[in-house]
């Protein structure tokens, strides 16, 4: 009996860390929640002197709020629609095709994400001007398919090649042709990887900021594009912290299918783990 | 007449320049199991999913009841393969996998219903139809994808050493089995393996490879009693195996010596332990006890020749020798070989 108390050691460099964490992270969304649900907080109160939803009332009768949220989910609905399409069927061949080339190409998708970001969307726009898809929802489109390629084929192929060959071969034993083996048992198998990587892309493109401001402004408006200028122009914390807020939604969500994903095992399997 | 029929297939993979398989023919006639035997390496599998259609010969042809399927698409071809690796499809149940052949084939549900589950009858495991593939041992997932190549009912049936994972106790009677069912269902099989055990408890024929080719076709107990060359020889069953010269009609080799009417000439000489017989000698002998075993029901006696060559035979009183004893050799069976071939058996 006293071995075993003695042995459950409290571990204080794990507890430190986990608070520190859980400051850093959580701290400022605290903050910002706050803010959101604030009628009225002057200095040096440290809690708030009235809440309400008085600015959740003035944030969401504006038109431009809603257009906003309805251009965000359109725009990550196609980027992300379209970004499977192209790259789930690229992914299958990176994983089980060997053509001339391959490996250049798999590491073009890279080179975008290994230089500095804004330097590359800049001379993007200089093309896109001459394209005249400058302020376009196309060209916003286009701007936010090429940010999601990394997630959208360097996951998949880790998915796919993971999938046993035997199973796939098996299936074509039975009597399955190649397309049938890939819906029925590849996509399956490597299903909950790449639910991973749809939601990743998804999310990633709802949040997405610079390309969206710099392609799309000012007749593109997303939420994350509309709570910049909220920022910089009103002298009132609230509305940033409301349409904040209002962008969380999709990251509960998102992490609500993630645990599942996780949990079920088969998503370390796609990692190879 | 044979249901599949291999004629100077060989296989040459594109990157490396092995010939892993090399002008091979082979004819199995209807309701036969021929075992594909072979020590690592040798083409074994390569043979096998060639005939599954996974692999394209670099030449030759191959026929199932006389069409050519050479280069047909596994999904067309009339074989049935068990893999190594059970290779069932994890993200459905057992039912699901065996009836995925059959939907693919507009088979009417009630009859996939009623196909299924007679054929999981047949492998031991009625009603395991809803468990999942993770919830079954080795032995029982083996079973299920034996039942998902059969409930096809396929011209061919293909294993390639479905056991090889499973232990020695699960490996025999699972070997039983497949066996029963086989005869039960007359069904043509190739079956790949590296047991020679498998293959002599098993097969009708024997197909002994040896890198891609041929070394000898025949029942098991000729493939054991009868070996065409020094590799089979020492491939099935313990042999010892025996290099030395003949001169005028005498084998000798570092002071062992026995008559063997072949022209003068190297010879290898093949004796299997149960067919060697030893004597006690008083002055040295011609070889060496080196050690005794008794197993109980008989003794294994490891001697050696002067030259120190390692020589195995069997004796029923093993309490008879003892190591550093001289002995005589007085074989009752022997074979020669001389360039691969056999040239003398007595
Ligand atoms: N996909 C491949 N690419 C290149 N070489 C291959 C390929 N598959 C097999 N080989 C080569 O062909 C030869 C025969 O291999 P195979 O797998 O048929 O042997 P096996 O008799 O089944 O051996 P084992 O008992 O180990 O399974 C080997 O030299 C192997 O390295
Ligand atoms: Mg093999």
């Amino acid at each position: 009996m006293a071995a075993t108390l003695t042995h459950r050691k409290i571990d204080w460099t794990g507890i430190a860390f986990a608070v520190v964490l859980t400051l850093i992270i959580v701290f400022p969304l605290l903050v910002v929640g706050t803010w959101a649900f604030t009628n009225v907080w002057r200095y040096p109160s440290v809690i708030p002197q009235e809440f309400g939803l008085r600015f959740w009332e003035q944030t969401l009768a504006r038109a431009d709020v809603w257009s906003s949220i309805t251009m965000s989910l359109t725009l990550a609905f196609t980027v992300t629609a379209l970004s499977a399409a192209i790259c789930l069927p690229a992914a299958y061949a990176f994983a089980r095709l060997d053509f001339p080339g391959r490996n250049l190409l798999f590491f073009s998708f890279l080179a975008g994400h290994a230089f500095p970001k804004f330097g590359l969307l800049v001379a993007i726009a200089g093309i896109f001007l001459q394209l005249n898809l400058i302020g376009t929802f196309w060209g916003v489109v286009l701007i936010q398919l090429v940010g999601t390629l990394l997630f959208m084929i360097w996951i998949p192929v880790a998915a796919f090649q993971s999938v046993d060959r035997r199973m796939e071969e098996a299936a074509r034993d039975v009597g399955a042709s190649p397309l049938r083996v890939f819906w029925s048992i590849t996509l399956p198998q490597a299903g909950p990887t790449i639910a991973a990587a749809i939601l990743l892309s998804f999310v990633g493109t709802f949040y997405e900021t610079e390309g969206a401001w710099l392609i799309g402004a000012p007749q593109v408006r997303t939420l994350p594009v509309l709570m910049i200028s909220f920022i910089n122009n009103q002298p009132v914390i609230q509305y940033g912290a409301v349409l904040s807020v209002l962008l969380w939604v999709p990251s509960f969500i998102a992490l609500l299918f993630a645990r599942r994903v996780v949990n079920s095992g088969s998503f370390a399997r796609g990692f190879g783990g | 007449m044979s249901v599949l029929s291999i004629k100077d297939v060989s296989k040459i993979f594109p990157n490396g320049n092995v010939r892993a398989v090399d002008s091979f023919s082979l004819d199995v006639a209807d309701g036969e199991l021929v075992c594909l035997l072979g020590p690592s390496g040798s083409g074994k599998s390569t043979l096998l999913r060639m005939v599954g259609g996974f692999e394209t010969p670099t030449s030759g042809v191959m026929t199932i009841d006389g069409e050519d399927i050479t280069r047909l698409p596994p999904e067309k071809r009339p074989t049935g393969m068990v893999f190594q690796s059970h290779a069932l499809w994890t993200h459905m149940n057992v039912f699901k996998n065996l009836a995925f052949g059959l939907k693919l084939r507009k088979v009417s549900p009630d009859e996939i219903k009623r196909r299924v589950e007679g054929v999981l009858e047949l492998v031991g495991l009625g009603g395991y139809g809803t468990r999942g593939v993770g919830q079954l041992s080795g032995g029982q997932q083996q079973r299920v994808a034996l039942a998902r190549s059969l409930v096809l009912e396929p011209k061919i049936l293909l294993l390639d050493e479905p056991f090889a994972s499973l232990d020695q106790h699960l490996r025999e009677r699972l070997r039983e089995e497949v066996r029963d069912i086989q005869q039960r269902l007359k069904i043509t099989t190739l079956f790949v393996t590296h047991g020679q055990d498998e293959a002599l408890s098993m097969a009708d024929r024997i197909v002994v490879m040896r890198d891609g080719r041929t070394e000898q076709i025949d029942r098991p107990d000729v493939v054991y009693r009868e070996p065409q060359t020094p590799f089979v020889a020492g491939f099935i069953g313990t042999m010892n195996l025996v290099e030395g010269t003949v001169s005028n009609g005498i084998f000798s080799r570092a002071g062992y010596s026995t008559p063997l009417p072949v022209s003068d000439g190297p010879a290898t000489l093949a004796i299997r332990p149960e067919a060697l017989d030893l004597a006690a000698a008083e002055d040295g002998g011609q070889g060496k006890v080196h050690r005794v075993t008794d197993y109980g029901t008989h003794g294994l006696v490891d001697l050696d020749l002067r030259d120190n060559t390692r020589i195995k035979a069997m004796v029923s009183h093993p309490d008879l020798f003892k190591a550093g004893q001289g002995v005589t050799l007085k074989p009752r069976a022997i074979a020669a070989y001389r360039d691969n071939a056999l040239i003398h058996r007595a």
